[in-house]
């Protein structure tokens, strides 16, 4: 699949505060050097696994922040570190986490690295199993629904992923009961070493939201602000119970699989390049810059900050303790 | 014979077996220029191209289905699932389709697949993706469940798998593909299901094992051995299903004690049905009550410590032994 175009609408048509712009740039920068820094403890062998975001950021921050937090909920997939950010998960909690430490808030060493959950703050934790947390995201609104609550339940998954039964039963549910889901497909254009064409047989992943009878639109999800109008449109709507929607970013995943893998046995050179050029947050600083909204001065004190919070969440969660063995056997039942 | 490892001799008998018979075919997850999750299928899509090295999306019951479906139509598919966790999600295709459907069909219906997939714990990959569940599938009627422990059994035992004319559950060992042995090079080498491996000779006690359990046991009879002056006996079971019982209970009624050693679940498990089976057999022979060494009844977590705790180890055997004796 080929990179497609940027969109040259100057960023002012937007209508987002600068604060706003200054956040989604701040979100997209953390989570990856969050996930730079992680890799980088992998292969010095301090942490086993890595499953990393690189090239989706846009799309997990522009959805993300196009949600109520507090209000509304997030049903994950493993790349969305990006989207817990904006949830309110810190850096040093993302470190707890990859490091499986006792205090890490989503598991206390359980789950592997990046199966996030946090009541607290609505994330939902998932199976490593792909596509169930759909259908667990389906079961929340209708919860909510039932209760006439109005949250909003974004549920995230790859492509790939959207192959699974799962997936369909849970915008057949969704769709037939009128709930407020969002649907979110980070198309990034393989899954693992399959590309896309062997997973989807339309041209859109969102072309099949026709089936269940809802909206579906496909978005550059290398663009934060054009996924958050989108997302931020369908949530309203959502709120007023006009959902389910199904909504695809294109992105293109700019790292291997996951800590394990070794792309170069099934992925072009060349594709990977005409990607990088538009990495989601070189592009987004570019813009900003060009458009006169920041300086580079900011971006760059911007960066030596993110820089300097991912040293010390390192360093700070590599010094925690581990879990002790004997916590190892609790929590199967629930007193009753 | 020649030096292997378990995942290439995986290899060896699935090229063998696509050269031998047109209608095998594979299919699976990431199994072509990936070459699989844990690389036993590389090479195989250049060698033999994209028909017969089909690369399916993640859809566990659909290509499961699928395979059931060329079977019935003549082909003889084998489906590679990434790991067992995900045959949870093709669960009823297996049990109520792949495993009954001679039988609902009076006859006239047979459904020769093979489905193998990666077991098993102590890699940290945490609780949905750690089950051993080979014990879980030799409980249902209708299915062959092999779990071969070494190089050499995984080709043998796999090749016959390709001659049954039933669905047969080939579970391998996460921890086993990179472990080396000798392999025969016959294309004709086979090894018969329901044929027990007595992997070492004792005389004290009987350690029974199946899949990695088996490496556990035979570190344990060492550690015996040298330590106690313990002579163990080991069994590989290799299939569960045909079993192979009556070179269990031989060794039982000489050495007059058993342990069985497995990474499953203890409450519901294998090792139960096992026990119950020397019970009856062996009752008169046993100085001791049957043992059994196996997980904690936990999902298994992630972390080093944590998923240490849970698992079982050859010291969790050698203080079974010795507690018996
Ligand atoms: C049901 C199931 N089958 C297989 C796997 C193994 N697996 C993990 S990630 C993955 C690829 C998922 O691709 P996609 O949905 O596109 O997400 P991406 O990793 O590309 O972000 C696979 C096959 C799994 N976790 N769950
Ligand atoms: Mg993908």
């Amino acid at each position: 699949m080929g990179a497609p175009a940027p969109t040259e609408q100057p960023l002012s048509a937007y209508q987002l505060s600068e604060q706003s712009l200054e956040r989604m740039y701040s979100y997209m920068l953390l989570a990856r050097r969050l996930n730079e820094r992680m890799m980088l403890l992998n292969r010095q062998g301090t942490a086993p696994f890595v499953i990393a975001g690189a090239g989706q950021e846009a799309a997990q921050v522009g959805a993300a922040m196009a949600l109520q937090v507090g209000v509304d909920y997030l049903a994950p997939y493993y790349r969305d570190l990006a989207m817990n950010l904006v949830f309110g998960m810190t850096a040093r909690e993302a470190m707890l986490n990859l490091f499986a430490k006792r205090d890490d808030p989503n598991s206390h060493g359980r789950q592997m690295p990046s199966h996030w959950g946090l009541r607290e703050r609505h994330v939902v934790t998932q199976s490593s199993v792909v596509a169930t947390q759909l259908l667990h995201a389906t079961g929340i609104a209708l919860a909510a629904k039932m209760r006439q609550d109005p949250v909003v339940v974004m549920a995230c998954c790859g492509e790939g992923s959207t192959s699974r039964g799962d997936f369909h039963e849970a915008l057949n549910f969704a769709a037939i009961h009128h709930l407020p889901v969002i649907f979110f497909v980070e198309n990034n254009g393989y899954a693992i070493s399959e590309r896309v064409e062997k997973e989807v047989p339309t041209e859109h992943v969102a072309d099949r939201a026709r089936g269940y009878g809802i909206e579906g639109a496909t978005v550059d999800g290398m663009d934060a602000v054009v996924v958050y109008q989108t997302v931020r449109q369908a949530v309203d709507q959502a709120r007023r119970g006009r959902g389910p929607f199904l909504i695809e970013a294109k992105c293109y995943r700019l790292w291997a699989h996951s800590s394990d893998d070794d792309d170069s046995r099934y992925r072009p050179r060349e594709e990977l390049a005409e990607w990088a050029a538009r990495d989601p947050i070189k592009l987004f600083r570019e813009r900003v810059q060009n458009d006169g909204i920041f300086p580079a001065e900011d971006l760059d004190r911007i960066e030596a900050q993110i820089d300097e919070e991912v040293r010390d969440a390192a360093q700070w969660a590599m010094a925690q303790p581990d879990p002790e063995p004997a916590d190892a056997l609790g929590f199967v039942y629930k007193e009753s | 014979m020649a030096e292997m490892r378990y995942r290439e001799a995986l290899r060896e008998a699935l090229r063998e077996e696509l050269i031998r018979d047109d209608r095998v075919f594979l299919m699976g997850e990431d199994i072509g220029a990936y070459g699989g999750s844990y690389a036993v299928t590389t090479g195989l899509l250049e060698e033999f191209g994209p028909e017969r090295v089909r690369d399916t999306p993640i859809a566990e019951s659909g290509i499961i289905g699928a395979g059931i479906g060329a079977a019935m139509g003549g082909m003889r598919p084998m489906v590679e699932l990434m790991t067992i966790n995900f045959s949870f999600l093709a669960l009823d295709q297996i049990v109520n389709s792949a495993a009954k459907l001679y039988y609902m069909s009076h006859g006239q219906i047979n459904v020769p697949m093979v489905v193998r997939m990666a077991s098993g714990g102590g890699s940290q990959l945490a609780a949905t993706h750690s089950h051993s569940l080979e014990g879980m599938y030799a409980h249902f009627p209708g299915l062959k469940v092999v779990c071969p422990s070494n190089p050499a059994d995984a080709k043998g035992l796999l090749k016959r798998a390709f001659r049954d004319e039933n669905t047969v559950i080939f579970i391998e060992h996460t921890s086993l593909y990179g472990i080396k042995g000798e392999v025969p090079d016959d294309p004709d080498f086979i090894i018969e299901f329901g044929k027990a491996n007595v992997v070492r000779e004792g005389t004290d006690v009987t350690l029974i094992g199946y899949s990695g359990s088996v490496w556990q046991a035979s570190r344990a009879a060492t550690m015996l051995e040298e330590q106690e002056g313990i002579s163990a006996e080991v069994i590989d079971l290799r299939t569960l299903s045909p079993l192979d019982i009556e070179t269990v209970i031989r060794s039982v009624k000489k050495t007059n004690r058993a342990v069985i050693v497995e990474d499953d679940w203890k409450f519901g498990g294998f090792g139960g049905e096992l026990s119950a089976q020397i019970m009856e057999r062996a009752f008169d022979w046993l100085d001791a009550p049957v043992a059994r060494v196996s997980g904690k009844d936990v999902p298994l977590p992630y972390n080093r410590n944590l998923e240490f705790a849970a698992l079982p180890s050859e010291e969790d055997v050698v203080e079974a032994v010795l507690a018996m004796l």
